[in-house]
């Protein structure tokens, strides 16, 4: 049981991850490699490691993805300003 | 083409070289060595209900240490490169946050970071601890900084708190250098009853300093991320 559900996991983080790869909107790429992590901590639990689960949950879905959003909203602001001078 | 192959070739080639951790590593399997002992004395030792907290801050607490100036030291680099003093101080969004978030974030707030501290207080407890609960608090203060709440940090507030805990985790490290058997260990305090919030030697003490500096590391560089966004959007 334990068995399907990790490989389950495992083809649900490649699928996302390879949807990170190939979108063309950076902002829903970003979302699919937060996606990645949100599995990964999943597995973690599964795997009975809840201390590196709530890590991988709290900095590598939340907060990674966050920063991720931030610095992309400043290139897009920057892409803006360039062809307006 | 070429670079296809490439990318191929490393894709394998990564591959081969973690494929024996999928495949020789055995679930479940022996400990062997220091893994061992660690086991076996650290509940009589340190008292601590979490095995990973109390191995990763008594007997790896050295590591712990550097992960901590690691961060410190990206933050810093964060500020350095982000935070540049060209009066774009103001950081005015383009556009108000909505009504749902703005209150959302109201309510949430207290609760999210009354959860940070309840996670990294009972670090030797429960699962999680000083990184985690830092985050978590880290987290709250992002959507109070998406929600428009907060125009401006006190940011001498934020500072002192990162610099004193950062200083009060290697002068408890120095403590028990002099009182107990050598830096970083915590049973310079009681180790209390099995369980109990205070208990576990000094456990928690060291975690609480290190989930303080953590979240306010973290708060200062998505404030400073978000400060320059806002002035140049």
């Amino acid at each position: 049981m334990n068995i399907i559900i990790m490989a389950v996991l495992s083809i649900l983080m490649l699928a996302a991850a390879v949807t990170a790869l190939y979108l063309k909107n950076l902002g829903a790429a970003v979302i699919a490699a937060g996606a990645v992590s949100l599995l990964a901590s999943v597995a973690f639990l599964l795997l009975a490691a809840p201390d590196v689960a709530m890590t991988e949950a709290a900095i590598g879905s939340a907060l990674t993805t966050v920063v991720f959003l931030f610095a992309l909203t400043r290139m897009r602001g920057k892409k803006k300003e360039e062809p307006r001078d | 083409m070429i670079r296809r192959i490439l990318s191929f070739t490393a894709l394998i080639l990564s591959a081969l070289l973690l494929s024996p951790f999928v495949f020789t590593t055995p679930e479940g399997g022996e400990l062997s060595g220091v893994a061992n002992d660690y086991i076996e004395q650290a509940p009589g030792d340190l008292n601590g209900a979490n095995l990973v907290t109390s191995i990763i801050v008594t007997y790896r607490g050295l590591d712990t240490l550097g992960e901590v100036a690691v961060l410190f030291a990206a933050t810093a680099a964060v500020g350095l490169l982000l935070s540049r003093k060209d009066g774009d101080d103001s950081g005015t969004p383009d556009r108000n946050a909505s009504e749902i978030l703005r209150t959302g974030s109201g309510i949430l707030f207290p609760l999210i970071i009354i959860f940070g501290a309840y996670i990294f207080l009972h670090g030797h407890l429960s699962p999680g601890g000083g990184f985690q609960g830092g985050v978590v608090i880290a987290t709250g203060f992002l959507l109070l900084l998406l929600s428009g709440r907060a125009k401006k940090f006190n940011h001498t507030v934020m500072a002192l708190v990162e610099s004193l805990s950062g200083f009060a985790y290697v002068a408890v490290a120095l403590v028990g250098v002099f009182i107990a058997g050598g830096f970083l260990d915590p049973r310079f305090l009681p180790a209390g009853e099995f369980g109990r919030l205070f208990s576990a030697g000094a456990i928690p003490v060291i975690y609480s300093l290190i989930g303080l500096k953590v979240g306010a590391e973290l708060v200062g560089i998505l404030d400073n991320m978000r400060r320059r966004e806002g002035a140049a959007s």
